[in-house]
């Protein structure tokens, strides 16, 4: 129900009054309402929950996010430490 | 695709698996509040592959499943109503009320419509002046916002035709009530990134210091869910009680100000009657007395229903991480997602049907 997933903006357009957008989920493209997003701008990626964009998507805290697990890769090189990974892998592997 | 992707990396989320097992050396009991979590963390099997020590229970953060039954009743009994066109969210239409569900009125001749957005409902209005259109908004903090708009949109529009029936649930006193309890096991807290992502997570900092627990704002994916438990265990390992944000790229300290403020604008809180758990005191929002207007209860005159749930039921202790859903005995026999006899069952988010469609059936393959 909370669901709401990332997506691009490609387009700003107002609709009754509400600043909207075109929003694109890798190739589906759907309008969304950017009234709580106003500062949105195209190009950036928002959050959206059923018609709603509610966040944008921080780039510099994605980043951070990632490259603290890298440095921590690299200090866990050599130690063979994937094996719980390909088992979660090959689940998702399923799935798809 | 960009920021799913990463966050679905395999390589990555195993690193997070080997870090979590070697912080771990307390039993901890971790509740993920909300049921797209419940359901991610089952999908993705993260709850068999954590070390024996981390039990996750799943918590009441699913709307579906906690709307009451008198409540999709009155649904079902306005959606009925010849000149009316009832909307709603897709996952609300098989929930079952305590005879029939909207596809079945819809199959009687109900004008019974999905929407993607409440925004739709209200181009309906827009579009049938002639017809009453109800939009029956179902959710938590995350989509409070989104019906808060199409009510304040009918309104600016000055519609006359548009209704909201709401169950609108609010986490942070559900999170208060199973702490206080005194059958409470929950010893540490992932808080939905959704939820956060509209109200932040500052009242999230009185519980966890007033109940000594770990609070973490987790995101979705598995990287997200797993970096979450680490955070947390983290926490529980070293005796630490703090609120902590997995999820910064999403959700900010203070959350979405606009969405906040036409919340409050359009909502008060109140009590609410949580299905399997019974009332939480200031844990729902309804209409102001400004929109009483909008009120589709009220507007359709509908009385109070009184409905029994079924006895063998025990989703309430399952909502409270008290049972596992395979310990009820009408689990996967006379209870299934097609013939669902309580609050955990009727949603794909519910931790009974999550169980059940990933054949977590007893308490060896639950681990
Ligand atoms: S399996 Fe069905 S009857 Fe049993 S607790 Fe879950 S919802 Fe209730």
């Amino acid at each position: 129900m909370c669901l709401a997933i990332p997506g691009k903006v490609i387009e700003i357009f107002g609709e009754s009054g509400l600043k909207m957008g075109k929003i694109d989920y890798s190739g589906t493209v759907n309008t969304a309402c950017l009234e709580y997003v106003p500062e949105a701008k195209v190009g950036e990626y928002v959050i959206v929950h059923a018609g709603f964009a509610i966040s944008i998507i921080d780039e510099e805290e994605a980043k951070k996010t990632l490259e603290l697990w890298d440095e921590m890769a690299e200090k866990a090189a050599g130690k063979g430490l994937d094996i719980f990974g390909m088992s979660l892998g090959e689940n998702r592997d399923k799935e798809k | 695709m960009k920021y799913i992707d990463e966050f679905r990396d395999p390589v990555l989320a195993g690193k997070i698996f080997s870090e979590i097992k070697s912080v771990t050396t307390g039993n901890w009991v971790i509740m993920e509040v909300c049921g797209g979590q419940t359901h991610a963390l089952i999908k993705n099997g993260i709850d068999q592959l954590l070390p024996d020590k981390i039990e996750l229970v799943h918590g009441p953060g699913c709307p579906v499943c906690v709307t009451p039954l008198e409540l999709i009743d009155k649904a079902l009994q306005i959606a009925s109503i010849p000149d009316v066109i009832f909307t709603s969210f897709g996952d609300m239409l098989r929930v079952p009320g305590s005879k029939k569900d909207l596809f079945i009125i819809k199959s009687e001749g109900g004008d019974v419509r999905i929407v993607y957005s409440p925004l739709d409902a209200v181009r309906l209005a827009r579009e049938n002046l002639d017809k009453k259109v109800v939009f029956f908004g179902v959710g938590l903090e995350t989509t409070a916002p989104l019906t808060a708009m199409a009510v304040h949109q009918a309104r600016i529009e000055g519609l006359k035709n548009f209704y909201l029936l709401a169950s609108h649930v609010l986490v942070p006193p559900a999170i208060m009530a199973l702490l206080g309890s005194p059958n409470n096991r929950v010893q540490a807290y992932l808080a939905a990134g959704h939820v956060c992502t509209v109200m932040g997570w500052e009242q999230y900092i009185p519980i966890s210091e007033k109940y000594k627990v770990p609070i973490v704002v987790t995101g979705f994916e598995p990287v997200d869910l797993l970096e979450g438990i680490l955070m947390v265990v983290r926490q529980l390992e070293s005796g630490r009680h703090e609120v902590e944000n997995q999820y910064a790229r999403v959700v900010k300290r203070e959350g979405n100000r606009p969405a906040q403020e036409l919340i409050n604008k359009v909502f008060m809180i109140s009590d609410r009657k949580w299905r399997g758990i019974g009332t939480i005191p200031r844990s729902g929002l309804v209409l102001r007395p400004e929109y009483a207007a909008y009120d589709a209860e009220s507007a359709f005159g509908i009385n109070d229903l009184s409905i029994e749930e079924p006895t063998e039921c025990i989703s309430g202790l399952v909502l409270q991480g008290l049972k596992k859903p395979y310990e009820c005995k009408a689990f996967g026999l006379k209870c299934t997602p097609q013939t669902p006899l309580g609050a955990t069952m009727v949603s794909a988010e519910g931790a009974c049907a999550a169980y059940y469609a990933y054949g977590r059936y007893n308490d060896g393959a639950a681990k």
